[in-house]
């Protein structure tokens, strides 16, 4: 066990399963990353899109099918987990519900043979970070699920592990508990200089905390970026869609210019820039709705009219769906909400029109 | 609290409640009244004080040794049970193909009587019967090898027939703790070995101690397969013989419920220490957090 390391290698690493009627399917399939030091990584997506496989399989809690993990010059995937030595922080918590929090805590610490001042000394430094002083001994059921989080937390951190891994530590939180933890991770994290990996499905989340987001799709990596890039530039429509691009339109294409694709449909007409070569003749465009704008009928370039089909009442804006003459229904972020049943043009910066080739 | 004010609301009766009562009924006709008149009946001498069989029985040589006969099968078969059972619980946790038929064929026994298991015990570990042919005919053992009418005989029968039930209740217990704690605590650098002494185990305890008590009550009562399979004169003359032989050899039934209280009473000192002892031990939910 290492106290920390320069690169964490993963190369191919896949993962099958048997499924329905004996047939295999891969739920991780050739995840090839690499995790530099003190970095933090969040594998992002859908459930049942092999993000907790893959942090399963970098613990130690499943083994590969294929591939391997190197831990700089170790080859680690074919230890099992006592002796990989990652902390890690479980969805639901797992605390062991017959000992004390401090016990809890310690008991990594016990297992390496940590002696009784060091460990007391440790837990206690451990329990400061998280804000938990004053709770040593109470059992895990007397917490609230907030407190138990942060047992879960300075478990694995006390260990002082080269990574820690995260397994939606959040997703049994409620939403301002939820705000508030995720700071704390991201500070505890800085603290430590130790590199994280951090399974989520709320892309708010992975934007906020990472370094870096994989974001995968049936237990493929869809794109390895920062969270502007991956926010920004989504590699392919999956990603697109992900990351709430919720207008996705399928339409003709007239011509190519650099990376510049003029596009066509009943109706529309549409510059938008291309983010992977086009095959064919037609091509998918996907739109954010806040990177949309209802414009003034006469000034409008870019633009795809309509009529105002629904508007809801956000707060700080509104979301309008705006029905177009062939029929597809546009979402569009507005401070100026219009009237049901107003014509409208639904302007897009061509530069924000993101183009993928059609399936 | 005492110092609480009247009750805000107060809880209408629950009719469901009633629902008890034939129950109750049944268990004061069919238990509390037997026990209590056979309680009497123990203070009720044929001659004598009221003490009279209680003095009987501690100072006549046949009676008293009993209790020992009796504890020295039923703590070992208790013991061996329990603890054959812990183990092959443990590796029947996890749900693999073979779990069920294993499961199967250890549990079978249970369906089979004592009287059933004692048959077939005398022919196949009697004298003649195939096991000692068997090591005999491979000189394995050359030597005479008596397994029936003995110790042995008895404490195996209580093996066979007493297995299936702590493995069984075992397992429930076992499979009712989150694997999730040992996975957390392989994390945390445990072996398999360290994960089952302070994660498995602790948790365990207190369903060990339930189980080693119903198991012990059950192996504490044998009666069919110590006439059967032990010798009933000698050393396994167990408690409940002695009883059976007051009440309908001598006609004796004050003697014979006074033996049966005494009987009863060392299971409610072995019982309720046991469960003093699982006191000792954590005994919440076997989940670590949310679901």
């Amino acid at each position: 066990m290492k106290s920390n390391f320069n690169e964490l290698k993963l190369d191919a690493v896949t993962r099958r399963f048997a499924g329905a009627g004996g047939a295999a399917f891969n739920a991780l399939s050739e995840l090839t990353l690499t995790i530099r030091r003190g970095e933090f990584i969040a594998l992002l997506g859908p459930s049942g899109c092999g993000k907790s496989t893959a942090l399963n399989c970098i613990a130690g809690l499943l083994q590969l099918s294929d591939g391997t993990i190197m831990l700089d010059d170790t080859r680690i995937d074919t230890l099992p987990p006592e002796q990989r030595g990652f902390g890690m922080v479980f969805q639901n918590y797992a605390l062991f519900p017959h000992m004390s929090v401090e016990r809890n805590v310690g008991f990594g610490l016990r297992m390496r043979g940590v002696v009784a001042d060091e460990m007391a000394t440790r837990v206690a430094k451990a329990l400061k970070m998280v804000q938990l002083t004053g709770q040593e001994h109470k059992l895990p059921g007397q917490l609230s699920g907030g407190q138990q989080q942060r047992v879960a937390i300075a478990r694995a951190i006390v260990i002082e592990p080269p990574l820690i891994l995260m397994d939606e530590p959040l997703s049994n939180l409620d939403a301002k508990l939820r705000i508030e933890t995720r700071a704390e991770i991201r500070r505890i994290h800085t603290e430590l200089g130790r590199a994280t990996v951090y399974v989520t499905h709320d892309q708010d989340e992975a934007l906020s905390l990472a370094d870096r987001i994989v974001v995968m799709k049936d237990g493929a990596a869809q794109q390895i970026a920062t969270p502007q890039e991956v926010y920004a530039q989504p590699a392919n429509l999956h990603v697109a869609r992900f990351m709430g691009y919720r207008n996705v339109l399928e339409l003709d294409v007239e011509s190519e210019e650099g990376d510049r694709v003029a596009l066509s449909g009943p109706g529309i007409r549409l510059t938008g820039i291309r983010k992977l070569p086009l095959a064919g003749r037609r091509a998918h465009v996907a739109i954010r709705p806040e990177e949309a704008a209802l414009a003034d009928g006469a000034d409008a370039t870019n633009a795809i009219a309509g009529k105002v089909a629904h508007v809801e009442y956000c707060g700080r804006d509104s979301l309008v769906d705006v029905l177009t003459a062939a029929g597809t229904l546009l979402h569009v972020r507005s401070a100026r909400p219009p009237r049901v049943g107003d014509t409208v043009n639904v302007h897009v910066p061509v530069e924000r029109a993101l183009v993928y080739p059609a399936a | 609290m005492a110092t609480a004010a009247a009750p805000i609301a107060r809880e209408p009766f629950d009719r469901t409640l009633l629902l008890v009562a034939p129950a109750g009924l049944f268990m004061l006709l069919l238990f509390v009244y037997p026990f209590l008149y056979g309680l009497w009946l123990s203070f009720t001498p044929k001659e004598g004080g009221a003490l009279a069989n209680y003095t009987h029985f501690f100072t006549t040589d046949n009676l008293w040794p009993t209790i020992w006969t009796t504890l020295r099968l039923a703590l070992p078969a208790t013991l061996i049970n329990v603890g054959l059972a812990l183990p092959i619980a443990f590796k029947m946790r996890i749900r693999t193909p073979y779990q069920r038929w294993v499961t199967t064929i250890l549990v079978v026994p249970i369906t089979l009587g004592t009287v059933l298991i004692a048959e077939g015990m005398l022919i196949y570990f009697g004298p003649k019967g195939w096991l000692v042919h068997f090591l005999q005919f491979f000189h394995v053992y050359d030597g005479t090898i008596r397994l029936t009418h003995n110790y042995t005989g008895v404490l195996i029968s209580l093996v066979v027939s007493g297995f299936p039930f702590a493995f069984l209740l075992i397992l429930s217990y076992i499979t009712g703790i989150d694997p999730g704690l040992a996975r957390a605590a392989a994390t945390l650098g445990a072996d398999p070995k360290a994960q089952f002494r302070h994660i498995y185990l602790p948790l365990l305890a207190p369903g060990l101690a339930m189980c080693f008590c119903l198991a012990f009550v059950q192996a504490f009562s044998v009666f069919p397969s110590a006439v059967l399979l032990g010798s009933p004169a000698g050393p396994t003359r167990v408690i409940s013989i002695a009883a059976y032989e007051a009440a309908f050899e001598v006609y004796d039934y004050s003697l014979a419920s006074a033996i049966a209280m005494i009987m009863g009473f060392v299971q409610l000192v072995i019982v309720v220490a046991v469960l003093g002892l699982r006191n000792l031990f954590y005994r919440g939910p076997m989940v670590g957090g949310k679901g």
